[in-house]
């Protein structure tokens, strides 16, 4: 029993210390979307809970772009859907890894599955098939997330106080971390081609006046042309 | 919008957030997808992001402006540059941030 408790302890230290990476790259971004969030007229509870409850990062801070414009809350929660339906696919992608785990151990996994979180996981799923130990993977997932909140926390009070972000460029928090992920996302020419195609598209039915509905238009016309192209280059080289 | 409608849509997104993490882990332990639907979502997150950055970074004032005014498109470069070389996903966003900040710095310091 004793030995048993020492290795769920070690395990959650080991998980702690590979979140770091994860640490220092949330703790800016939330404090960015805290302070943005306090532009945007959203209060502090409101910022925090968005932070506890949804915990996805680029769609929060899309969210807080189009609360300062003003869209519809349907537009709102649909972009959000949009823009995670992603973790789908990182969900399917770990399941293998969490072999018996209890429903309720994969529904508080399930909740704080990110980019990044999943990211880490995933790194085992390339070195390792043995199942992901359960204190470890809970190690990296709730220091992660409590990164990104006491990061939330900090800019909701450091927001009050700044009047004007220009001169830290946090509105470039945003744009910079699409650079990044897309970039860290894109594995072969195919998706090049789409991120190019999809991107274009997305202004093209923005300058038409296609606002709001534009990353959902795109994003499924480009995720759609990038499995055709696949299937064709496939059957072509059979 | 006042702040009780704000905490309704951000339920809203909670829940639109949760189900797509929660159902493939949930279910997939007995069934899995299709090869044509794995293959679909591949896609979803380069497509997703670049529909989103594109807009954000070349248009400015409901036109395309690239333009050496416009930061945001000249920054995305060094951005990208780091994000390749060291696939960081901090080193990028700081390096985008600081790049933002000096050029706005320099062009106050010009304008005066």
């Amino acid at each position: 029993m004793r030995k048993n408790q020492d290795a769920v302890k070690r395990g959650w230290l080991t998980g702690v210390a590979q979140a770091g990476p994860i640490i220092l790259g949330y703790i800016p971004i939330g404090l960015a979307f805290g302070v943005l969030a306090q532009k945007a007229g959203i209060s502090p509870l409101n910022t925090l809970l968005m932070s506890i409850l949804v915990y996805a990062g680029s769609s929060q801070l899309i969210a807080i772009g189009l609360f300062a414009a003003r869209a519809p809350a349907l537009s709102i929660i649909l972009t959000t859907f949009v823009v995670n339906l992603r973790h789908t696919l990182m969900s399917a992608a770990v399941s293998p890894l969490l072999g018996r785990w209890r429903k309720v151990e994969l529904a508080a996994f399930a909740h704080q599955l990110t980019d990044e979180t999943f990211a880490i996981h995933s790194a085992r799923l390339l070195t390792s098939s043995d199942p992901l130990n359960k204190a470890e993977v809970f190690g990296i997932n709730v220091t992660a997330q409590a990164a990104w909140i006491f990061g939330t926390w900090l800019g909701t009070v450091v927001g009050q106080l700044i009047t004007d972000v220009k001169p830290f460029a946090l509105d470039y928090a945003l744009p910079a971390m699409f650079v990044a992920l897309l970039v860290l996302q894109i594995k072969d020419r195919v998706q090049i081609a789409v991120a190019l195609l999809t991107g274009v598209l997305a202004v093209g039915l923005l300058l038409i006046g296609v606002e709001q509905w534009h990353v959902i238009a795109a994003s499924l016309v480009g995720a759609t042309i990038g499995v055709m192209s696949e299937e064709w280059i496939k059957k072509r080289s059979c | 919008m006042d702040q009780k409608t704000i905490l309704l849509t951000i339920l809203g997104m909670a829940l639109v957030t949760y189900i797509p993490r929660l159902l493939p882990v949930w279910l997939l332990s007995s069934k899995s997808l299709s090869p044509l639907a794995v293959a679909w979502l591949r896609y979803v997150p380069v497509a997703v992001l670049a529909a989103m950055l594109l807009p954000s970074i070349v248009v400015q004032d409901n036109q395309i402006n690239l333009g050496l005014g416009n930061l945001f498109f000249w920054a995305a470069f060094p951005t990208l540059l780091v994000a390749w070389k060291k696939r960081s996903l901090f080193g990028s966003v700081v390096v985008g941030m600081v790049v933002v900040a000096v050029a706005r710095y320099v062009s106050a310091l010009q304008g005066r």
